[in-house]
């Protein structure tokens, strides 16, 4: 009986992980990260589909990579391993320099893989490949794995792969909306540019109703935290806390009966 | 302007508006608009992408020559990632609170995409003072449009400029409050920024219509 709550509890942690990073945090609604290709490459969506597959295929492989460097290397303690005169070293200011290392060399590898042995993938993704080194979408997503602390490999593959199906549905978004925004009337001074960035602020307001949708685990008090300090305290993250809570008692009943 | 020529003047002051490398250029938005909802992180974080590009970039033009161009990217992020690195013990060390604030924001200026593209589009190919002058003109052009942000989103949405309450106190009702006015508290949200943005640049076309795209 035990063993299976347990069970059950990790599988729960992986789908909620899942889903809160595709639309709770998602990279480019949430966090502004690979602002920049998806600018410059959402014009048709067939190009889109191309960097967004990249993209996922990308923090899939980097996330989980980085968090055994984290995890071996980098963090205090984590040279213990070596030999117990190690415990006390901290290697995490070089996490940018070996994050970006991997990152870099990873996307050399991929794209040299790649080209031996699936030359019609090449042909799709290729040209995207050198772009992605320096798409803060990929740096981003091992540095918030490294700055929420997250437990296993597992779970860092999972968020690898979330956040990357995040930010491809926000690419393929915005590319099918400037497909079909050519056919409206734009004033002219907000033709292009000006436009994508408002219509990425309205979808990102829309996003922000996926907020709600925070279920169970110890992780919802830690978000309901973090919410307060990016706005001010107010009514509404009042009663989102105690929606939480309420949603959080009955995930736990719902476990037990189970 | 005695110790700038007029050609090296133009490499400052060209980004600062009409080659901006936001609004024009569309370079460097990844980590801009997250932290730039209060005026005190966006002016720092202004002031640490200066820092970065301008010694980046006379790093970079220091080695044009020796750096085989099959491995640059590895080569410039290295250098990139080392003066970040710089930066984020520093701010650790003299702001503590602040870097707090901006958690990972500091370590995405390695991809900052003004930093990888003004080293591939200038500092390979010309001399260090060129490169450092264009490097902090580019840096300053991102800086202007990060405080400008700043700036309105915190005065809207929260009243106050460097949290002085600049408006008076929303709770005693002083100042403005007094009038019934309300702070916006829609600007503090992430959205905004890209909203603001989209304005700055709808404003920054519609003075020089020789800026606005074609269809």
């Amino acid at each position: 009986m035990g063993l299976v709550l347990i069970k059950i509890k990790r599988y729960m942690e992986h789908l909620e992980l899942f889903f809160k990073s595709i639309f709770v945090d998602n990279m480019v609604f949430a966090y502004f990260l690979g602002m920049c290709s998806y600018l410059a490459v959402s014009k048709k969506v067939s190009t889109a589909v191309g960097l967004g597959a990249a993209v996922i295929f990308v923090l899939t492989v980097t996330v989980p990579l980085n968090w055994l460097l984290d995890q071996y290397i980098l963090q205090r303690g984590a040279l213990v391993w070596l030999g117990p005169e190690y415990a006390d070293y901290d290697l995490s200011f070089l996490s940018f320099i070996l994050f970006i290392a991997t990152i870099a060399t990873m996307v050399q590898l991929v794209e040299i893989v790649v080209e031996k042995f699936s030359p019609s993938l090449y042909n799709s993704l290729g040209i995207f490949l050198p772009l992605i080194a320096v798409n803060c979408a990929i740096l981003g997503g091992s540095l918030f794995m490294q700055s929420r602390e997250i437990e296993t490999l597992g779970l860092a593959l999972n968020y690898g792969f979330s956040s990357g199906i995040g930010w491809f549905l926000a690419i393929l978004a915005i590319a099918a909306i400037r497909e079909k925004i050519r056919y409206s009337n734009v004033p002219a001074p907000l033709r292009g540019l000006g436009i994508t960035f408002i219509i990425t602020g309205l979808m990102a307001i829309g996003f922000m109703s996926f907020g709600g949708m925070l279920t169970g685990g110890d992780d919802a008090a830690q978000d309901v935290e973090v919410a307060s300090v990016e706005m001010p305290v107010n009514e509404m993250s009042n009663t989102e806390a105690s929606e939480v809570v309420s949603q959080e008692t009955e995930s736990e009943v719902n476990e037990t009966i189970e | 302007m005695g110790l700038l020529s007029k050609k090296d003047s133009k490499l400052i002051f060209d980004p600062l508006a009409d080659n901006n490398p936001i609004t024009i250029q569309v370079l460097g938005i990844c980590s801009a608009l997250a932290i730039t909802a209060q005026l005190k992180p966006s002016i720092v974080m202004a002031l640490s992408v200066i820092f970065v590009l301008g010694m980046g970039n006379v790093v970079i033009s220091l080695m044009r020559n020796i750096i085989p161009s099959k491995i640059r990217i590895i080569v410039q992020l290295i250098v990139v990632a080392t003066l970040v690195i710089i930066v984020d013990l520093v701010l650790k060390a003299f702001a503590y609170e602040l870097s707090k604030e901006l958690s990972v924001f500091i370590g995405l200026i390695i991809t900052n995409c003004i930093i990888m593209g003004r080293f591939e589009a200038f500092a390979l190919g010309n001399g260090p003072w060129r490169s450092f002058l264009d490097g902090v003109g580019n840096a300053l052009g991102y800086g202007i449009i990060l405080i400008i942000v700043g700036f309105f989103r915190e005065l809207l949405g929260s009243g106050t400029l460097f949290g002085f309450k600049v408006l008076g106190d929303s709770v005693e009702k002083t100042g403005l409050y007094a009038l019934g006015y309300e702070n916006n508290g829609f600007m503090v949200l992430p959205p905004m920024a890209l909203i603001v943005v989209g304005i700055i640049i709808w404003v920054q076309r519609s003075r020089n219509k020789e800026l606005i795209e074609e269809l």
